[in-house]
Formats: C-alpha cells, structure tokens, sequence
C-alpha cells in the first residue's frame, strides 16, 4: 500500500469532525473529573467514618476496573433499566468517573500537605468550616497539584478513542470508517496518530514547564 | 467563684492517651490582667492556650470564659459537651499569636487582617480595610501592605499576624512564644508591639515565653507550671526575686546562668 496524499488531504475534513469530537469528550470528561474529584476528597474528609469507608471502596472499585468494561455498562447495560444516554454523554461520564477516582488521590495528598498551623490558624479566626476550606485550604493545595491533574488531562486525551467501542464517533471511529469505506488504512490511521503525537508533545512540554512553576517552593 | 472573671480552669485536667498533660488545673483571670506562663518544655504551657483557643479538647474539668462554660453547654438544665457552634460563640471573644505566625501564605499582608473580619464578622469591605490599616500601621507596617508573607522578615510577619489577631477585636489575647522562632536581632520589634499593647489596651492577655525580662515588665502575674501543676504564682517581682519555691529556684537559675 502506498502513501496518497491527495486522499489524504481530501478525507481531512472528516477526521476533523471526529477531532472536535475527540476534543470534546476530554475536556467535558475532565471537568467531571477534576469537580467529582474535588468533591469526593473533600467528602471523605469531613464525612464520618462509615460514608468516608464507602466513598474510599466506592472509589477503588472504579478504578480496579477497566474503563472498556465502565463504557459498556453505562452504553450498554443502562438502558436495561430505564436509562438511556447518547453515546458521547455515556463517553463523558464515562472518563469523568473513573478519572475522578485518580484526581480524588492528587487533591486528598494535596490537602493533607497544606500545614496543620493553617487549619488552626482559620480556627483561631473564627472562619466556618465552608470558609476554611475555600478560603484558606483549597487556595494553598490546589497550585501543587495542577502539574498531576495537567498529566491526567493528557492520560484522559489519549484514552478518549476508547469512546469508539461504544459508537461515538471521534477521531478513531472517523478514522475506522474512512477506512472501511475506501478500503485504505494507512492514510487514516497514520494520521490520528500524528495528530495525538501534535497534541502530545507539547503537553509534555506543558507539563514540565508547569511542574516548575507550581512544584511546591519549601 | 468571683462574677468579675475572665477565664477559670476548674479541675481541669488533659491526657494524651497514657500521658497526662495538665492535673486537675485551678486558676483565674482577671479581666484586663496580663498574665504570664512560664516553666520547663513540656510542662503544658502551651496546650492552656490550646484548650482556651479551642484548638485542643479537655479531658475533664471546666473551663469559665467570661463566666461562660467553654468545652460545655448547658441542655435541659445539665451540662453537655459544647456543639460546634457554642464554641464559636465563644471564641469569637479570643484571639491567638502562634509561635510559627501561621500568616495566610496566599494572601496579601492586607487581606491577612481584611478576609477574617470579613468572614467572621461580617465587616464590610471599607470599614475592613480601615481597620486594617490602622492596625497595620500601629504595628509598624503600614508600608507593606500589597506585601506577602513570603517577603517579610519573621519580626515582620510575627506583627502581621498580631494585627490580624487583634482585627477581630478580641477580649482575650494569647501568646504562644511569640518570639521564640524569630531571630534575635527582630526580637524586640515584636516584644515593642506587646509592650505596647499591655500599656494601652485592657484585653486580657496570656504569655507563654521563655522570655524572662519580659515577663517581668509585661506581666500583672506569673504563673509557674511544672508538670502539668501550678508550681507558684505571684508578681513578678515576687516570683523572679523571691521565688518560695525551690523547682521555681532551680528553673530561673538557668535563665540567669
Ligand atoms: N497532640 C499531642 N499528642 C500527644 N502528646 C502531646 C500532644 N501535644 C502535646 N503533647 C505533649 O503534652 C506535653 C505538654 O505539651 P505542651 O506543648 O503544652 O508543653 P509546653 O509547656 O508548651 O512546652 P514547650 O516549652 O516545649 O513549648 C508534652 O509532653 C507534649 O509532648
Ligand atoms: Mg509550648
């Protein structure tokens, strides 16, 4: 098979679609996993010791089981029982609630490095304990924590083509089609990976550039 | 018990597990006195404060503060342990300068002293920032507002965290060496403050401090402690001068030396 570049160029507006889609899914999955994330921290923190018990099984159950396996449940298996959600919105929560589980582990070390003086400190005060955690603990363990989280948004990118097993249709499955209609694979397949190589390595460089400004100064 | 007391311990005692801190613990406070804690490390100094400030939970006893229990409340005619908001009630009449400042690292010198009377007593902004301003300028700070803490001096940020103390106009002020991590040269900066504070306020003041000279001029009392126990009490120049006590002797001695 030989590289066409003519077809190349003509089929680039069809991946483009999946890529909006690609890029979709990942931010709309990260922004459920850094707030479920949040909350499921915060939530084992300051609930007793029976629903924090839960939350911490709940959490590792999520995440000892494939995400393949999570997709299909929600896609698949919901609809059994009443709930019906498109592909993408399935997709979403999907990689929101497994990743949850990993942003959960970044923000409960990053909260447990903030000084015990600064808990006492907002006692002192007289802050209520909402204020204490917005105004005093999360300002100072968030900025730690953004080279991680910054990482898991690239992991959650790169697993977005998982998404195909379940009919969105993203960059992979655009790209699976393509091939499937025109019988040529090389030009498809080559470029989703250069395009997840473009995005790629500059998050890496991202990261590491992040990692130095927000790694922790003391 | 007199009706013209800031704060009592009665029997009050604190263990930590196995470890008993503070043994059936009797003393008052007048209101306006200004009193120092001295004694050997780990003879419970500091969990005093912490108990008072309700950074710490007694084991046993009571604690009065301004007449009213601390660590408990009364229901139906019996007392309970204190809810969550009773003790913010009464702390709100307390204030506290850690030995380590605790300064608010993320914010600003100003909004140190602006954000707690903001959020715990609901001061509105202009009037936060007066006050503000006013007592960072008392503490000799009124240049380094837009400041953070990382840039200060020790000294420095030992002031700010007395005016952001002092922003929530407490009755009751507590000393936990406020000094001791400072280098020596930005001692007196702070110790300037206190003296300050002593003279022209009528808070009630506790000090714990291994500063002796300081005690002595600062202080209306001194209480010494060893072991969890009151060892002797009295004036300064009673206690420095004339101590009844040999372990009290045997403690000063090494300041002297
Ligand atoms: N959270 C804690 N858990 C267990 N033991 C503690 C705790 N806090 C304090 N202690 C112990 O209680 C005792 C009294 O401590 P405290 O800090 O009140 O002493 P101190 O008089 O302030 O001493 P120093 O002059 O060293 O500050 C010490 O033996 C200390 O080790
Ligand atoms: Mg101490």
């Amino acid at each position: 098979m030989q590289w066409d570049t003519e077809f190349a160029i003509s089929i680039l507006p069809r991946l483009m679609e999946g890529v909006i889609v690609t890029i979709q899914a990942t931010l709309l999955g990260a922004v459920l996993a850094f707030t479920l994330g949040l909350l499921l921290a915060v939530g084992r923190l300051v609930s007793g010791p029976v629903p924090s018990k839960c939350l911490y099984w709940g959490g590792e159950f999520i995440r000892r089981t494939p995400l393949l396996v999570q997709l299909y449940f929600l896609f698949y298996l919901l609809p059994e029982i009443g709930i019906v959600l498109s592909p993408l919105v399935a997709g979403v929560i999907g990689i929101g609630l497994h990743y949850s589980t990993y942003t959960a582990e970044v923000y409960r070390a990053g909260i447990e490095n903030v000084d015990r003086g600064q808990w006492e400190a907002a006692r002192a005060l007289n802050y209520p304990p909402a204020q204490t955690w917005t105004k005093v603990i999360i300002p100072q363990a968030v900025p730690p924590m953004i080279p991680a989280l910054a990482n898991y948004l690239i992991t959650m990118f790169k697993e977005t083509p998982l998404l195909s097993a379940i009919t969105v249709i993203e960059l992979m499955n655009s790209a699976r089609i393509v091939a499937n209609q025109t019988y040529r694979y090389i030009e498809p397949i080559t470029m989703v990976g250069l395009f997840f190589l473009a995005v790629s390595i500059p998050s890496v460089l991202l990261s590491l550039w992040l990692e130095n400004r927000f790694a922790r100064q003391d | 018990m007199n009706d013209n007391t800031m704060i009592s311990f009665e029997n009050a005692s604190k263990s930590y597990g196995a470890l008993q801190v503070l043994r059936n613990l009797n003393f008052h406070v007048d209101p306006g006195e200004k009193i120092s804690l001295i004694g050997p490390s780990g003879s419970g100094k500091t969990t005093i404060l912490r108990i008072l400030m309700t950074l710490e939970s007694l084991t046993s006893g009571y604690v009065l503060v301004d007449g009213q229990q601390l660590w408990h409340e009364e229901k139906q005619g019996q007392l309970v342990p204190a809810s969550e908001k009773h003790l913010q009630n009464v702390r709100a009449d307390i204030g506290m300068v850690f030995q380590h400042f605790n300064l608010f690292p993320h914010l600003s010198v100003l909004k140190n002293v602006t954000e707690p009377q903001r959020i715990s007593r609901g001061v509105a902004a202009p009037e936060a920032k007066e006050a503000a301003v006013e007592l960072l300028e008392m503490v000799g700070l009124g240049d380094k507002l837009d400041h953070y803490p990382g840039q200060l001096s020790g000294g420095q940020k030992q002031r700010v965290a007395i005016a952001r103390a002092l922003a929530l106009k407490p009755r009751i002020m507590l000393f936990d060496e406020p000094t001791s991590a400072l280098d020596p040269e930005l001692v007196s900066e702070v110790l300037n403050v206190m003296r300050k504070l002593a003279h022209e306020t009528d808070m009630t003041m506790l000090l714990v401090t291994h500063e002796m000279s300081f005690a002595r001029e600062f202080s209306d009392r001194v209480i010494f402690f060893d072991k969890g126990v009151i060892v002797e009490q009295g004036a300064p120049e009673q206690i420095f001068q004339n101590p009844c006590e040999e372990r009290t002797r045997n403690f000063l001695h090494k300041f002297i030396a």
